[in-house]
């Protein structure tokens, strides 16, 4: 039991069965917080419950949640229908943390759906779910069902005035239907491209109505902060951050996994203790902390806790905090192309910067790879991170994207100028044709 | 859905009726379901992914037929439908065989070994990516990360995730479907 209060997110995820039942779920004093919020809770009260808790958001930009849930207009006068929507479009390379929550555990979603609408007095709520989440999707519509059965869901919700349907809908993969207004443009059956902020979904949202968009984990922790109390929930923190989270890693480690810890762990534990270390023969040359559009981090950084701000302050973002680990043996070069063929590809293309500039980084980066490469290539990739950064696009996929770029070349420029000098000929890409694409496979890592 | 939407739809399965294409092509069991999709949303458009998911579910792909048909369902013009149809990876605007494999080949998998995968499919299959096997069994193509990373590298095959993939256990995924 004091085990399982130090892991409320994962308490019901044992290793020995397929998922969690709703009787297992009760078991554990699953749906208390909710009977707590509908029996004993204003709306406000919920909101500022989860404010006071210090939650802020798990599916990487880390906004507080209940400060999220504040903008929301409340009352009478509100514009209605109101709507909660729960952003499970799990695409991120690397990421692999709301699949196990969504799969494992799903009536633990449900609950912290169902309290979350209650706080912004929402009366409609959908699960997006990523297309090819098959077993997810199964699991949820299941739980959901069971939820309606007991009156946790639908019209008067144990016997109260409050009332909320929910229904899952299942995309069909695109990385970016995870951008909180292309989620919403998605959702409206149109294509998903980001919409321009402000007015932000919490006033113009859904149909434009009052919206909120909150990601799978976030909401996973909202029953137990109700359950057990704002005071128990932020003495589960090690460090700045309240609670805990789903802290993965992948790569050549001893044992890639998904493991629930205290915000503040630092990184060097979470490898070390819980991934075994690196694979015999393999060193950690550095890594991504939160997924693919985190800048990466250099074995000095290992030391570094897992907090929002202090990965931030070593350059990168907690993103995700599911990892990828760079070995020793894997081109980071050739790690960053692939990376950036990933965004390039999944870019919606409604931004210039991000749907010209994207194409254009990854034509750079396989003529170096190809022995094709100038050394004022590196300049005009340099010159991309800051035009595809921050402030000139709708959304932060570009931004993203060139999170792993930017720390790239500062961390391994030597990587790229190596391969620059095998360009003995001196020939340029803007001289020459190059016809002949880049295969991924010609270099070491890639296999 | 509203009455002037209604309107809308009926007139628009009135001109449908009348072209050269045929129409009701969609069975009533397709249709009923996608109505029941649609019933979820404020507008039925906002059920146009589930809708195209629905048809290819049991025809494979959604032809230029489906695709008018159900943007009339849904009351939207067939172009803002395809600008939908055309923007998802899973759903196929072409034939695919039977079984389609999708491997992934984002950062994790890459790393431990994806290449190697798409090699032994290509060759068990004798096709190149993108490419459907002659006897329509299988088509093979890429897909992004599919979000189980600690067991890279990882296989869609149809609806089902194969874990920690070598190049034995793609032969026995083959082996197992034929």
């Amino acid at each position: 039991m004091i085990m399982d209060m130090n892991t409320p997110l994962t308490k019901n995820i044992k290793p020995d069965r397929a998922f969690a039942t709703l009787d297992n779920y009760l078991s554990t004093g699953g749906y208390e917080g909710l009977r707590i919020a509908i029996k004993e809770l204003t709306p406000l009260d919920v909101q500022r419950a989860v404010k006071d808790a210090g939650l802020r958001g798990r599916g990487g930009a880390g906004f507080p949640t209940g400060l999220k849930w504040s903008f929301v207009p409340m009352g009478e006068d509100a514009p209605r229908p109101k709507y909660l929507v729960v952003n499970g479009d799990e695409m991120e390379p690397g990421a692999f943390k709301d699949r196990l929550l969504i799969e494992r555990d799903p009536h633990q979603l449900v609950e912290g759906v169902i309290i979350s609408a209650y706080a912004i007095e929402a009366s409609m709520a959908y699960i997006f779910l990523r297309g090819e989440y098959h077993l997810g999707a199964q699991r949820m519509k299941q739980a959901i069902a069971e939820a309606y059965d007991r009156h946790y869901l639908g019209k008067n919700i144990l016997g109260s005035d409050y009332s909320l349907e929910l229904h899952v809908h299942t995309s069909a993969g695109r990385y970016i239907c995870g951008e909180e207004t292309a989620l919403l443009n998605a959702l409206e059956g149109k294509r998903a491209n980001p919409r321009a902020k402000p007015p932000f979904p919490q006033i113009s949202g859904l149909w434009g109505k009052p919206t909120v968009v909150n990601n799978v984990e976030t909401l996973c922790n909202v029953p137990h902060i109700l359950h057990y109390g704002v005071d128990w929930y932020q003495e589960l923190g090690r460090g700045e951050d309240k609670g805990t989270k789903l802290f993965g890693a992948s790569g050549r480690i001893k044992r890639p996994g998904l493991w629930e810890l205290p915000m503040g762990t630092p990184i060097r534990e979470i490898l070390e203790v819980h991934a075994g270390g690196m694979q015999e023969g393999f060193r950690l040359r550095g890594f991504l902390p939160g997924g693919a559009s985190t800048d990466f981090l250099l074995p000095e950084h290992l030391d570094v806790p897992m907090d929002y701000g202090a990965i931030e302050k070593a350059g990168s973002r907690i993103g995700t905090a599911t990892m990828i680990i760079l070995d020793d043996k894997t081109c980071p070069v050739a790690m960053v192309l692939n990376l950036e063929q990933f965004f390039a590809q999944e870019s919606c293309g409604w931004c210039t910067p991000c749907r010209d500039g994207l194409p254009w980084v990854v034509s750079i980066l396989q003529d170096i790879l190809n022995g094709r490469g100038r050394m004022d290539d590196l300049d005009t990739l340099a010159r991309h991170t800051r035009l595809l950064g921050p402030g000139n696009t709708y959304c932060a996929l570009a931004p993203g994207a060139m999170g792993p770029l930017q720390s790239a070349l500062k961390y391994f420029r030597a990587d790229f100028e190596r391969f620059i000098r095998q360009n003995t000929e001196g020939i340029g890409r803007m001289t020459t044709k190059n016809t002949k694409g880049f295969s991924l496979s010609a270099v070491e890592g890639g296999q | 859905m509203t009455e002037d939407r209604k309107q809308e739809t009926e007139n628009r399965k009135q001109r449908d009726a009348s072209c050269l294409f045929p129409v009701s092509c969609l069975l009533p069991s397709e249709i009923e379901a996608i109505k029941a999709e649609a019933g979820h949303y404020e507008t039925p458009s906002a059920a146009s992914i589930e809708a195209l998911k629905i048809v290819q579910k049991n025809r494979g792909w959604i032809s230029d037929e489906s695709l008018k048909e159900i943007a009339a369902l849904l009351g939207m013009a067939p172009a803002e439908l395809d600008g939908v149809a055309t923007f998802y990876n899973l759903i196929y605007r072409r034939p695919v065989g039977d079984t389609v494999v999708h491997y992934c080949n984002s950062a994790s998998c890459w790393m431990l070994g994806a290449e190697k995968v798409r090699e032994r499919f290509c060759e068990r299959l004798g096709i190149e990516l993108g490419e459907t096997t002659k006897d329509g069994e299988f088509t093979l193509l890429p897909i992004v990360c599919l979000g189980a990373c600690d067991h890279a590298p990882v296989v869609m095959v149809g609806e089902s995730i194969h874990h920690d993939v070598d190049e034995q256990q793609v032969d026995r995924i083959l082996d197992g479907k034929r």
